[in-house]
């Protein structure tokens, strides 16, 4: 089969991306006009706590493609081979998004308002029982030093697992050359996920989201804020796929592939359900003080309606609508419910985040809505230019023909 | 009891099975089944079968197992016998939703393992014609099925030309019966006692 190996990018596509890119540019600018050059600590805040929302949020998201490829690698997978390279090039953003990631939580951190790092208070720790407990882990050395390891670790086992796959270009591999080749797959993949296992999974959203309830803490965070951006980040994937295939690339990715993206999707919505809910019951049945805190703006306050509307578009229509095998095998509802379960994701975030910082009232989120355009503009923009670095189908990989052959 | 005529024949190998299903459903016969040791990936799609309908009845003993849980334990705990468990309200519901979950799963589980028994036909003594004892071995065996107007030895020798072993006629019951295979159809003969040494 003649294949077109090499994606150009569209002109209709680059004019997309800028255009949300200005987009995202205007909103921070306005935002920080409105709010964030304010005296009040609580408006500025306001503004910064936009940024790490976003941020935070679409960093996680374009991590969550490496580690899709990384577990699909370790778990000897063939199937995803043949759309292997879009998740590499949506995972090829992160060093560029963990840059900004930096710069907004250190600004944060280090900066005189507290409002939403409140541990980063020295004065204040000091007369705070529980926050003085949480010293050792809660503290700004830490928390600069694990953020930096963390994200220059994320870029370069990323980067090595995207040379590694490159490197299968060249020529067919012999029997031998393709064993040693999965052996240094499996090596460098199983590294990642370590790290991804003590950072995604662990400490990076107590460190980044949950340290901004300080007081408050819940074993089910971590987990439950990895399933978030991993739905997310494989719609992502999915998105670009589907995006890739109406334009007349990746031949060999056919609807097979695309109702086992659907599954995946299915499949994490419910997971994140399960996390999410797992949190939620344990907290309503104990009913402690210090523990319901956490949830008293967002069930009762005015974060009502996004708490209920985020199990709507996280749990319900994923539920209903995906369930069906037709549709994880139609091009439109699988982009529509890609496209719905990222905004249901950042809207997860967006509660996770913001009630915090203004707790008897709704932020207007047409800025944060701006924003987040902007990121899309910016992924957009990186991964179609990491999509023309590279051939868009790993041929000589010794998997490929298990993708090419997969059924469902 | 419907009886019926059927062409069967053995093919041993799945690349002589694929182009043998499309040229014997090009040639305008019905094919019975294919009867084959272990899933073929694209063989349903070969012989042209639909989709099961299995999961729609999933689908809806799912969702009646979450209604009878919610409203028997909304009867139960609100109107006919309420408790105050730790000052909750009576309808709380998310202490329900594990019973909820677990209910909805049991009845689509155990009733899909029921309508998947009845769909295939398969109960304590009943039985069913699979036509050849290999198939369930290492040959793929497929049975068309004939009419009155089929020239059997037209259809035999067609088979044939497509790669099929053992290629014959066989009167045989298409649906499902009760009682016991007699001596003629026991497939592998009759069981010897091992002689002394």
């Amino acid at each position: 089969m003649a294949i077109r190996e090499h994606f150009e990018i569209p002109k209709r596509f680059n004019t997309w991306s800028f255009a949300l890119m200005g987009l995202g540019l205007i909103s921070i600018v306005l935002l920080y006009i409105t709010h964030g050059s304010s005296k009040d600590p609580h408006e500025s805040a306001r503004f910064w706590a936009s940024l790490l929302q976003n941020s935070v949020y679409f960093l996680l998201v374009v991590n969550a493609a490496m580690f899709f490829i990384c577990a699909t690698t370790l778990a000897w997978g063939g199937w995803q081979m043949s759309f292997r390279r879009v998740s590499e090039a949506v995972s090829a953003a992160v060093p560029v998004m963990g840059v900004i990631g930096v710069v907004i939580l250190l600004a944060i951190v280090f900066s005189d308002n507290h409002t939403i790092y409140h541990w980063a208070d020295t004065e204040h720790v000091q007369h705070d029982e529980i926050l003085n407990h949480k010293k050792g882990f809660l503290n700004k050395g830490f928390f600069t030093a694990w953020t930096l390891l963390t994200v220059v670790l994320w870029s370069v086992l990323g980067w090595k697992m995207r040379n590694l796959s490159r490197q299968s270009d060249g020529k067919q591999m012999s029997v031998e050359e393709g064993k040693k080749y999965m052996w240094k797959n499996t090596v460098w993949s199983a590294l990642y996920l370590v790290v991804f296992a003590l950072t995604v999974m662990s400490t990076i959203p107590w460190l980044w989201l949950m340290s901004i309830d300080a007081h408050w803490y819940s074993t089910m965070y971590s987990w439950y804020t990895f399933a978030s951006t991993f739905v997310a980040g494989v719609a992502l994937i999915t998105l670009f796929v589907v995006y890739l295939k109406n334009n007349g690339y990746l031949e060999y990715t056919n609807e097979e592939h695309l109702h086992d993206l659907g599954k995946f999707m299915f499949a994490f919505s419910i997971f994140w359900t399960y996390l999410w809910f797992s949190q939620y019951m344990l907290i309503w049945y104990a009913n402690i003080p210090e523990e319901t805190k956490y949830f008293e703006p967002r069930v009762q306050g005015p974060y009502k309606g996004i708490f209920f509307l985020n199990i709507i578009i996280n749990f319900i229509a994923p539920l209903l609508i995906l369930m069906k095998r037709d549709s994880k095998r139609n091009y439109t509802t699988i982009t529509f419910m890609a496209v719905l379960i990222i905004f249901g994701h950042w809207l997860d975030f967006f509660q996770m985040v913001h009630p915090a910082v203004s707790t008897d009232h709704v932020p207007m989120m047409l800025y944060d809505l701006g924003i987040a355009l902007g990121f899309v503009g910016l992924i957009m923009f990186l991964t179609a230019k990491a999509l023309t670095k590279a051939p868009l189908v790993p041929k000589n990989h010794p998997f490929f023909k298990e993708s090419v052959i997969h059924h469902t | 009891m419907a009886e019926q005529k059927f062409v069967v024949g053995n093919f041993y190998d799945e690349a002589v099975l694929f182009p043998a299903v499309k040229k014997v459903r090009k040639a305008g016969y019905k094919i019975h089944d294919v009867f084959t040791p272990f899933p073929i990936h694209g063989l349903d799609k070969a012989m042209g079968l639909r989709d099961t309908s299995l999961h729609t009845a999933g689908f809806i003993y799912g969702i009646t197992g979450t209604t009878t849980a919610v409203t028997f334990i909304t009867w139960a705990l609100t109107t006919d016998w309420p408790l105050n468990f730790g000052g909750k309200p009576f309808f709380s519901l998310p202490a329900w939703i594990p019973i909820t979950f677990e209910l909805t799963v049991l009845f689509a589980a155990v009733g899909m393992v029921l309508t998947f028994c009845y769909l295939c036909q398969l109960a304590p003594f009943v039985k069913k014609d699979h036509f050849n004892p290999r198939s369930t071995d290492d040959t793929f065996v497929m049975a068309f099925e004939c009419t009155e107007k089929t020239n059997e030895a037209e259809a035999i020798a067609f088979l044939q030309s497509l790669g099929a072993q053992d290629v014959k006629v066989e009167v045989r019951e298409t649906r499902w019966w009760l009682g016991r295979y007699d001596k003629d159809t026991r497939p592998f003969g009759e069981q010897k006692e091992l002689e002394a040494v």
